[in-house]
């Protein structure tokens, strides 16, 4: 029906004007030191940890093909499945804390009419601070012997932990520093998500007669799910980077309780002897789960959107 | 005769004489102030209801909901770096003792003294300012010039460009570390070596996708009429990006300066892998390698010193800070 027809929009066609040879000559003239960045410190590396996971690399010798050889030592290490197993633990922990408590406090700060600017300045401190003072922060608080979280367990009558020196503790004990450094940025994120949902919205819920939790649940969710769909992907990318964690507080011990994915590619790579294909092989594996992560969710916001 | 009687009972009554001067209109910076505060809290309606807030039991709730958040916020927030100050304060006895003391019995100042000869902290804070500008300057124009290309001058293939430039964003750059150091070692066609060089931090902070996204996006919001006008009168591209874009474009440079300088100074495994010469390390690696052989509070007084940058960027570019933060995700 070409009536129906919206009129097309009469911006595009003048914009798009001759494209000519000079023109795109100085689009590439402005583009080139973007490109040779990006091919030299993010493309060729994606491309060049596939290539050298079936080598052997030793820096001094042309790398020799191995075929599946770094996979199969990857595997056969029993560090392998435990770290992935931590890795997933730690993720799951980290949500848990990392994203039901992000949301549940940047709902209550929402609420408060006094101290926000504190409030937000507080939450964001430990953000800002170099992560490697956080992490040597906290392994002062969990020395077993005089750390601070010992004497308040001591002091309220509990038995004291021994944090990071038990393979009970240690992972949580991780989970801890992260998300006490990284949970600002999450407050903030769904506070600012939480400020643009229209009043009118909870008005209408209200005379309809929902009380709190159903407003939360009925209106404050459904409103802010994009946010939460993008969030829940940020931060599992971000809990399979763990790093400087294990790398300072336990070494990937006690008996590879604290072995994260991360921390073992870095341990055959720079630790143990320069083992950069098995090293490699695990990052391609790392990659291919961050994929499927990350097309899970498009699929999950292109439904979302639509 | 009214008029009168009301001035009287006002004088009378110095607490009414406070209230309403507190009407008065405030000076014109506090009012802008609080204009700011009342667009950064946005909608006045939330989940509860003004009506419910007001109700005798709302407010005792909200007032116990109030001194519980401050609290339990100063208490998980601000104490661990009450602590880490007081620590370092505390003499080697002190601070191995059980109980811990909540406040240093002879505060010793000397300790940040000590701290900073022992870390050898003014070569590291000198190297990270360096890596931090540098790599502010040098992503900046790297990201800035690709983004008003991307944006404004639409080569062939610009979006296959922009696609695999946000790609990147999917694989968080841990994952190739070891590729990566490896093309630092050596880097293919032109054979540089760039380990213990300024450039090995640079060229991969320039490298950084979601700072197109954010340069483009403000870029395309900037209508092209503008930028017909200058080309009919014949002005060259590079002058249109100097004088009329990057003029327009100052909130989202600031976002993006401070995002690149936070990030360098934050950043931990690259700067440990490719700059391993402890003469061009940068603070926190230099802490973190010193750590292990040097006494508790003076471990302290480092981190102390080491927050201290950070600190007061926050404390001066808040707004900037929190704004990128929420721009950068609302839209992603």
């Amino acid at each position: 029906m070409p009536a129906k027809r919206p009129a097309r929009p009469r911006r595009r066609p003048p914009t798009r004007k001759k494209r000519t040879v000079r023109t795109n000559l100085t689009a590439y003239g402005f583009l080139c030191a973007a490109l040779f960045c990006f091919a030299l410190f993010a493309w060729w590396p994606m491309i060049r940890q596939i290539i050298m996971s079936f080598q052997e690399t030793n820096l001094v010798d042309e790398p020799k093909w191995v075929g599946l050889d770094n996979f199969r030592t990857v595997v056969e290490d029993p560090a392998f499945g435990q770290a992935w197993k931590n890795t997933f633990v730690f993720s799951g922990l980290a949500l848990l804390c990392g994203y039901l408590i992000p949301f549940t406090v940047a709902i209550v700060l929402n609420e408060l009419r006094h101290a926000r600017a504190y409030l937000r300045f507080v939450v964001y401190l430990p953000v800002m601070l170099p992560p490697i003072v956080s992490v040597l922060l906290f392994k002062w608080f969990y020395d077993p012997g005089p750390g601070l979280f010992n004497a308040v367990l001591d002091g309220v009558g509990l038995p004291t932990l021994q944090w990071l020196d038990s393979t009970d503790t240690a992972l949580i004990s991780l989970v801890i520093v992260s998300t006490w450094m990284n949970m600002g940025a999450g407050v903030l994120i769904y506070l600012a998500a939480l400020q643009n949902i229209p009043g009118e919205l909870y008005e209408a819920a209200e005379l309809d007669g929902a009380g709190i939790f159903k407003r939360i649940w009925n209106v404050t969710i459904p409103q802010t799910r994009l946010i939460l769909l993008l969030m829940l992907m940020l931060q599992i990318v971000a809990t399979m980077q763990v790093f400087i964690e294990p790398y300072m507080l336990t070494e990937g011990g006690p008996e590879n309780a604290t072995v994260t994915v991360a921390y073992l590619m870095y341990q055959y790579a720079f630790r143990f002897g320069g083992n950069y294909g098995a090293g490699s092989a695990l990052g391609v594996m790392l990659m291919i789960v961050l994929l499927v992560v990350a097309a899970v969710q498009l699929r999950l916001t292109r439904d979302e959107k639509r | 005769m009214a008029e009168t009687a009301h001035t009287v009972r006002t004088t009378e009554r110095p607490d009414a004489v406070e209230q309403t001067r507190k009407v008065t209109p405030p000076p014109a910076h506090r009012r802008r102030k609080r204009r700011r505060a009342a667009w950064a809290d946005g909608h006045t309606r939330t989940v509860v209801s003004p009506l419910e807030l007001k109700s005798r039991w709302g407010t005792r709730i909200y007032w116990a909901v109030l001194a519980g958040v401050l609290t339990v916020f100063t208490l998980v927030f601000l104490f661990p770096l009450y602590w880490m100050a007081t620590s370092a304060m505390k003499s080697s006895d002190e601070i191995a003792q059980v109980p811990p003391t909540l406040w240093p019995e002879n505060p010793d100042f000397s300790v940040f003294t000590d701290a900073w000869e022992l870390f050898d902290i003014g070569t590291l804070l000198k190297n990270t300012l360096f890596y931090a500008i540098g790599a502010w300057l040098f992503a900046l124009a790297v990201d800035v010039t690709a983004a008003y290309a991307l944006s404004k001058l639409r080569p062939l293939f610009g979006n296959v460009i922009l696609g695999a430039m946000l790609a990147t964003l999917m694989i968080p750059p841990i994952v190739v570390m070891i590729p990566a150091y490896i093309t630092a070692t050596d880097v293919p066609i032109f054979g540089w070596h760039l380990l213990n060089s300024p450039w090995a931090i640079w060229f991969p902070v320039a490298a950084n996708g979601f700072n197109i996204f954010l340069l483009k996006r403000f870029f395309d919001s900037i209508p092209d009429e503008i930028l017909e006008a200058a080309e009919i009168d014949g002005v060259p591209p590079w002058r249109v990006l100097v004088s009329i874009i990057l003029p327009i474009s100052r909130p989202i440079l600031g976002v993006v300066s401070i995002f690149t300088i936070v990030m360098v100074f934050k950043d931990f495994l690259w700067p440990l892998l490719v700059l391993p010469d402890s003469e061009k390390m940068t603070i926190s690696v230099g802490l973190s390698q010193t750590a292990g052989a040097v006494p508790q509070n003076q471990v302290m007084a480092g981190l102390v010193i080491a927050s201290i940058p950070m600190i007061i960027v926050f404390f001066f570019f808040q707004r900037s800070i929190m704004a990128g933060l929420t721009a950068g995700s609302l839209k992603g």
